[in-house]
């Protein structure tokens, strides 16, 4: 049984005094355990939507969702998510910011801070622990956006374009980081993404969805080896894989531009 | 063109020149000021030279009454601020957050907002007669309603993506409502409470127009009529450095409160 089950889901918005949008059509998806999936897609077909459903933010207008079998409702510490946003409480500490979670369970503040200084090690945020969000880089407040959610060991963890707003060295290097961490909690993860290289080089398995309304158009298996590292963007694997996801998303972003 | 010249938009200036451009204004004015007096060239009936604001400050010192007046004129500005702070805060936080709330409370502020408090006056007077009670009260609608607009738009304004945020870690309604809505608003109510103190003092005059026996206010508009502009002078400058220190005390108190939020 897939750990995390989409069977037809849609999604249909109707704002006020605006065309009614059909976001996702009939989408169906199944993450394995254990398993980094990615989705990768054209602005605006829907993945953000997609995220939020499972993540329970929002409601399905039809189709299920299933977690371990169990039918998703609303939102829950056992999906966690990073925004693209930087979306760290300022008026916490990151110690404080990553202990969030823990306490609102009840555990105690010992095993509370104990979890956030391990994990605070974790994203290579030592001698930070008192800092406000203010005085961090935007590197340094996605990591501890990542800390804080694996604080509550989630059963999947979302993270909706995490290093988007992130200069291209910071995001190679968060990459590295996230796919370190991710070989230690092996965290099944629900990834998104509109970079192809990003998308190839952390998962296992890269959905290209299709322009709005958004489907699954096609999941491609990623067999690179792990650990994978800087080489791996340059390899010969990486490279045929790419121009496959680079071919498909160019039909996309084709029939999205014809509208 | 050089685009770091001083006379750039947004372009950062050394402060020795920002503060000396501040004291030559002040210095331009005051100069003015002794001309027109001293020069000859308006009577004292319609300016009064420096020094006499001077006396008459020392004067009523030495009497006391600058100091009931002032005393008179806090005990309202402060009450009328207190009530307006203590029911816009909370009233507004859940106008900016809860559509059922801003449909409750929308129509009858949008109403308010353009009244004018002084022509509210006679009805005040009518209903809660001519004491001290009818002032606060012009202090009160004074900064309550636009209090409640400015504050509303605070909570507005917290990150859509903040709110859903605590939700993925675990909390519930309540919780995201007391541990996050409520900490995000608190820099742009500081802010707000701020700049409406500010108003508040501006109101000050209005609140004393009628039946007043002491206060600032009263001070001026009774000076109007003996044409005694150093009184009026002497009134209008406590009034701009009590608004002044009240402003101070705003900003250090959100420098103190809220260590973590940027300044603004
Ligand atoms: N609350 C909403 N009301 C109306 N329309 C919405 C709403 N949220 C999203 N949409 C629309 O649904 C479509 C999918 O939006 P979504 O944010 O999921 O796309 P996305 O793939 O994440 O895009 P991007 O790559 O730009 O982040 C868009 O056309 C968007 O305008
Ligand atoms: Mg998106």
């Amino acid at each position: 049984m897939p750990h995390l089950d989409l069977q037809d889901v849609t999604v249909r918005f109707a704002p006020k005094r605006k065309p009614e949008v059909l976001a996702l059509d009939r989408v169906s998806l199944a993450v394995e355990d254990n398993m980094f999936s990615v989705i990768v897609g054209p602005s605006g077909c829907g993945k953000s939507t997609l995220l939020r459903l499972v993540a329970g933010l929002q409601e399905p207008t039809s189709g299920r969702m299933l977690l371990d079998g169990a039918p998703i409702v609303g939102p829950s510490a056992e999906r966690g998510m990073v925004f693209q946003s930087y979306t760290l409480f300022p008026w916490l500490t990151v110690r404080d910011n990553v202990m969030f979670g823990p306490k609102l369970k009840g555990q105690s503040a010992a095993e509370a801070g104990r979890i956030a200084d391990e994990l605070i090690a974790q994203v290579g945020l030592r001698g930070f622990e008192k800092s406000y969000p203010k005085e961090l880089s935007g590197g340094m407040r996605q990591r501890v956006a990542l800390a804080r959610a694996l604080a509550n060991d989630p059963r999947i963890l979302l993270m909706d374009e995490p290093f988007g707003a992130l200069d291209s060295q910071t995001r190679q290097l968060m990459q590295e980081l996230l796919l370190s961490i991710w070989q230690k909690h092996r965290k099944t993860v629900l990834f998104i993404t509109h970079d192809i290289d990003e998308a190839i080089f952390l998962g296992d398995v890269v959905h290209v969805m299709t322009a709005r309304p958004g489907r699954i158009k096609k999941s491609i298996p990623i067999d690179i080896l792990r650990p994978r590292g800087i080489d791996t963007l340059t390899s010969e694997a990486f490279m045929s894989l790419k121009r496959q996801v680079l071919g498909l998303m160019h039909e996309e972003a084709v029939i999205a531009d014809r509208g | 063109m050089a685009i770091r010249s001083v006379l750039a938009p947004k372009v950062e200036i050394p402060r020795s020149l920002y503060l000396g451009l501040g004291a030559a204004s002040v210095a331009v004015i005051l100069a003015l000021w002794c001309l027109l007096t001293y020069g000859g060239i308006t009577p004292p009936d319609f300016l009064a030279a420096p020094h006499l604001v001077v006396e008459a400050g020392i004067h009523r010192l030495s009497t006391g009454s600058l100091i009931d007046d002032t005393e008179a004129s806090l005990t309202v500005i402060l009450a009328g601020f207190f009530f307006a702070s203590i029911l816009s805060v909370p009233l507004g936080i859940l106008m900016g957050s809860f559509k059922v709330v801003e449909a409750l409370i929308e129509p009858i502020t949008g109403f308010m907002r353009y009244i004018p408090v002084s022509a509210l006056i006679p009805l005040l007077i009518l209903w809660i007669g001519i004491g001290v009670e009818e002032k606060i009260m012009v202090i009160f609608l004074g900064t309550f309603f636009q209090q409640l607009i400015l504050i509303s738009d605070v909570s507005a304004r917290v990150s859509k993506d903040l709110i859903d945020c605590s939700y993925t870690l675990g909390a519930s309604r309540r919780q995201v409502i007391w541990r996050v809505l409520l900490p995000a608003c608190m820099p742009g109510v500081m802010d707000n409470l701020r700049v409406t103190m500010g108003w508040a003092w501006t109101y000050l005059v209005v609140a004393e127009l009628v039946a007043a026996n002491s206060g600032l206010g009263y001070m001026i508009l009774n000076a109007m009529r003996g044409l005694f502009t150093d009184v009026i002078l002497l009134g209008v400058f406590t009034i701009g450095i009590l608004g002044l220190i009240t402003d101070m005390i705003f900003k250090f108190a959100r420098r103190w409160l809220l260590p973590w939020s940027a300044e603004f």
